[in-house]
């Protein structure tokens, strides 16, 4: 992330943006991991992870943000999400029926609790987060593309 | 009974689509089939499900008869203004009758028929562990929603993904 390049916004923007963009990153992180306990999860943390690499890529430029994840690997992880999900949901067979809760329910207002909702929610959110970003930078790239030509 | 009666008349609606040669003949029957499988989910006890086909088998329907006419269909109203405003009368009074019919049977204000929501509240956080009710929802008793929400964002983003790539190759010949 070097400010002195000429691609982006000016520094002022730049500089906000290295201070702010790690703590919308875990902000939304935490809303993923505590879906179970407070307002969010899966969607709407998904949703914040995505607005913090948009916002990377905003200020810097394309470059800094696709050197961080690029489309093939966005894409790719958002595929992972959909299976982590689906195999979550298969794995209540082993309890006897499809979507069931088979880890232990644990004590209430605990992170680690309620059994199988907390990783639905990571796959789900994984999933939401990557997809949006791949979508993003997906309209960039074709941009990009339609000027080299 | 009545669930093979629909599904028989679906399958016939189907062939038809399939085999006439009109284009706007085939569209209609499609959404016969539409409308059929709309009655089927109101048979087999989910109105919820046959509201959202009727809304999107209407669209379709309108969508597809738009893509299929070139040309724009001709009104004629001269010298049938008096079937027209009867028959236009007529469909008003019977709507008007079904909808009371409708209307009273709906339950008084403050007195919801929704069962299963009362379950949801009171056993949701000991049958789930989750404290956050709509998460207990959405993840462990409606799970099947979620899957398919997730899958249609899935869908959306391959499809992005494949308009929005980079142009392809040319052959050389």
């Amino acid at each position: 992330m070097t400010t002195d390049s000429k691609t982006g916004m000016t520094l002022i923007v730049k500089t906000i943006t290295r201070l702010t963009v790690g703590l919308i990153l875990l902000f939304g992180i935490y809303i993923v991991l505590h879906g179970h306990l407070s307002p969010g999860g899966g969607f709407a943390g998904g949703v914040i992870v995505a607005l913090s690499f948009v916002h990377l890529m905003l200020a810097f430029g394309k470059d800094v943000a696709v050197s961080k994840i690029s489309k093939n690997l966005a894409s790719n992880l958002e595929s992972l999400g959909a299976i982590m999900f689906l195999s979550i949901a298969l794995l209540g067979f082993l309890g006897g029926s499809f979507f069931l809760n088979i880890l232990s329910k644990g004590t209430p207002f605990k992170l680690f609790s309620a059994g199988t909702i907390p990783l639905s929610n990571i796959s789900i959110g994984i999933k939401v987060g990557l997809g949006l970003f791949a979508i993003f930078l997906a309209l960039v790239l074709l941009e990009k593309a339609k000027k080299e030509k | 009974m009545e669930l093979h009666i629909l599904l028989l008349f679906m399958i016939f609606a189907a062939i038809i689509a399939i085999e006439v040669k009109d284009l706007l003949s085939s569209v209609i029957a499609v959404g016969a089939v539409g409308f059929a499988l709309c009655l089927a989910f109101l048979i087999l006890k989910a109105p919820d499900l046959a509201i959202t086909q009727l809304v999107v088998e209407i669209l379709c329907l309108i969508i597809l008869i738009r893509a299929t006419i070139k040309r724009d269909l001709p009104l004629v109203i001269e010298g049938r203004w008096v079937f027209n405003t009867i028959s236009t009368l007529a469909f008003i009074c019977l709507f008007l009758f079904f909808a009371w019919l409708a209307l009273r049977e709906l339950p008084r204000f403050g007195e919801p028929i929704m069962a299963v929501v009362k379950k949801y509240l009171q056993e949701g956080e000991g049958r789930t562990g989750a404290v956050n009710l709509v998460t207990a929802i959405i993840l462990d008793f409606r799970a099947y929603d979620t899957l398919g929400e997730a899958t249609v964002l899935f869908t959306s983003v391959i499809g992005i993904m494949t308009v929005l790539r980079r142009p392809g190759r040319i052959k050389k010949k």
